[in-house]
């Protein structure tokens, strides 16, 4: 049997502008506070996980250490789209439950603050002469003249696909979601974003990739988080007050996108959310009804939609109906997003996969102050990056 | 008339413009791109096949914000061609919700996108409303 895996000690940094600090600076004071959160240091550490996608190539892990502590434990630098938070995660639990250490860290940081379109965002000159160059031996760019590649465009269309199979949906719909998530966000003084926005305001904004206007895309920020992960049968050498607080991670699944028709064109975010959940509910014991919160991936408002549906919250269709309900608002039966979500909390991308989690472990930990879920006891995160990589994790609230 | 140049070479021009997929022998996937082996059973073998050149539009999106250079609004959708889904623009319509659907029905188009020093014209494709 393998071991129990736990969350000890976890932090966000406010998601904001931070012209004054570095992807380094904001990752020491993620892994700092949540060393500190979990009452340990980084000679209790084993392993290193760590993810900065935009800046992937620079050995984060490393340049975290000569900040925080150059202990000499492996690090793994991890780059995987915007799940790459969770993958530096997912491999923290992966190196405790197989026996290699009994303590953790997984950090995740992004700056991006100004950042414009992320993908399609710069189109090359045409050549002087047509040649034909790449797998579709292209004489041109295609962006713009085949399809889209900006991420607001290819979730628009995502949700748009969704609605086209079901129905019930409608601009006004996925605008309200957005609704939701800004009003959500008023609650945490952490989110980049902390304004109530209307219907109108929502729909009236600048039109980015129809149905998706501004303030239903994700917002480009700085930000990292981090969380220290423990063994179970280390958590019982701790201290009770340790034991208290740890939230117990239940479930921790990685997948990608499985071979589909349609999916050379336009990705498939579906299936391999569906599969990450059935295999993360499966693990856990627990099944969508039992969830208290859930902070899932919205990197768009019509993306938010069709993981309702993927992660199982409503019945296969009925997304639209299960919105409508106010069954995902913070009142609601499934809250989700309580944080704002990725809207207005923000999206640093690397640092969102653990965020959410912290997110999570707040209200298992009754510690998040006005916007508790209150009795929270079970909560689940999901980020995915187009790619495609999918993270779920199942957390617990300590039965002490 | 000028020499003529696809886009993408998976267009054939011609009297009757179509696109052609690499089609998997053992199970029948379609690829567009060249593939070293089909990502749905490993496959080693493709034949090319034609694609139907009319369709139905299963998802769009209306392209407001872009990057420099890429003309906006335009219409960027997945056409269900007869099971092969095929990414293009949805031209020849107007670029606003009340004249673009899911569910319509369009057919394939062909359109100069512009001619190089030597004077080869491109041509690139999209779809049109059918009805």
């Amino acid at each position: 049997m393998a071991e129990d895996v736990w969350i000890l000690g976890i932090h966000m940094t406010k998601f904001g502008k931070h012209p004054d600090k570095d992807t380094v600076d904001l990752a020491s004071e993620a892994a700092l506070n949540a060393l500190a959160d979990g009452g340990v240091t980084m000679k209790d550490m084993g392993v290193l996980a760590a993810g900065s996608l935009m800046s992937a190539g620079g050995g984060i892990g490393q340049q975290l250490q000569k900040q925080i502590g150059q202990t000499g434990i492996p690090v793994y630098n991890v780059a995987n789209a915007c799940a790459t938070g969770a993958t530096a995660l997912r491999t923290v639990v992966m190196s405790v439950k197989a026996g290699e250490s009994d303590m953790g860290l997984a950090v995740g940081v992004e700056k991006l603050a100004g950042a414009g379109l992320l993908a399609g965002g710069s189109r090359k000159q045409d050549s002087p002469n047509w040649t034909p160059a790449g797998r579709y031996g292209a004489v041109a760019a295609v962006d713009g003249r085949i399809g889209t590649e900006t991420m607001p465009g290819v979730f628009a269309q995502i949700g748009m696909e969704y609605g086209h199979r079901y129905g019930g949906t409608s601009f006004e719909l996925f605008a309200r979601i957005s609704e939701k998530n800004h009003a959500h966000s008023t609650l945490n003084p952490l989110a980049a974003y902390t304004k109530r926005m209307t219907l109108e305001e929502i729909m009236g904004d600048v039109m980015i990739a129809y149905p998706n206007t501004r303030p239903m895309c994700s917002a480009n920020c700085d930000g990292a988080a981090a969380a220290v992960v423990v063994s179970g049968s280390k958590l019982k050498t701790l201290s009770l007050e340790q034991q208290r607080r740890a939230v117990k991670i239940a479930a921790s699944v990685l997948t990608t996108d499985p071979w589909e028709e349609a999916c050379q064109v336009l990705p498939n975010v579906n299936t391999l959310t569906r599969n990450a959940a059935k295999t993360a509910y499966e693990a856990a014991g627990v099944g969508p009804e039992d969830l208290d919160l859930v902070e899932l991936h919205d990197c768009f408002a019509t993306a938010e939609l069709v993981h309702y549906d993927n992660l199982m919250l409503c019945q296969e269709g009925g997304a639209a109906d299960f919105f409508s309900s106010g069954a995902t608002w913070r009142d609601g039966r499934t809250p989700v997003n309580v944080s704002g979500g990725l809207q207005s909390k923000g999206h640093p991308i690397a640092a969102t996969g653990i965020a959410n989690i912290w997110e999570v472990c707040h209200h298992l930990r009754n510690e998040a102050g006005d916007r508790q879920i209150a009795g929270a006891k079970v909560g689940l995160a999901h980020v995915i990056g187009l790619g495609s990589a999918c993270g779920v994790h199942i957390l617990e609230k300590a039965a002490a | 008339m000028a020499a003529q140049v696809p886009l993408v070479d998976y267009l054939v021009l011609g009297d009757e413009p179509h696109l052609v997929a690499n089609e998997c022998t053992e199970c029948g996937a379609r690829f567009f791109d060249h593939r070293n082996a089909c990502a749905s059973c490993g496959g080693t073998q493709f034949k090319k096949v034609d694609v139907a050149t009319t369709g139905t539009l299963r998802a769009f999106t209306i392209v407001a914000f872009a990057a420099p250079g890429v003309p906006v609004p335009f219409v960027a959708g997945v056409v269900d061609c007869d099971g092969t889904s095929v990414r293009g623009n949805v031209v020849n319509v107007e670029p606003d919700p009340d004249h673009v659907t899911t569910g319509m029905k369009v057919r394939l188009t062909t359109f100069p996108i512009g001619t190089d020093e030597a004077g080869t014209e491109a041509v690139g494709f999209g779809f049109e409303p059918a009805a």
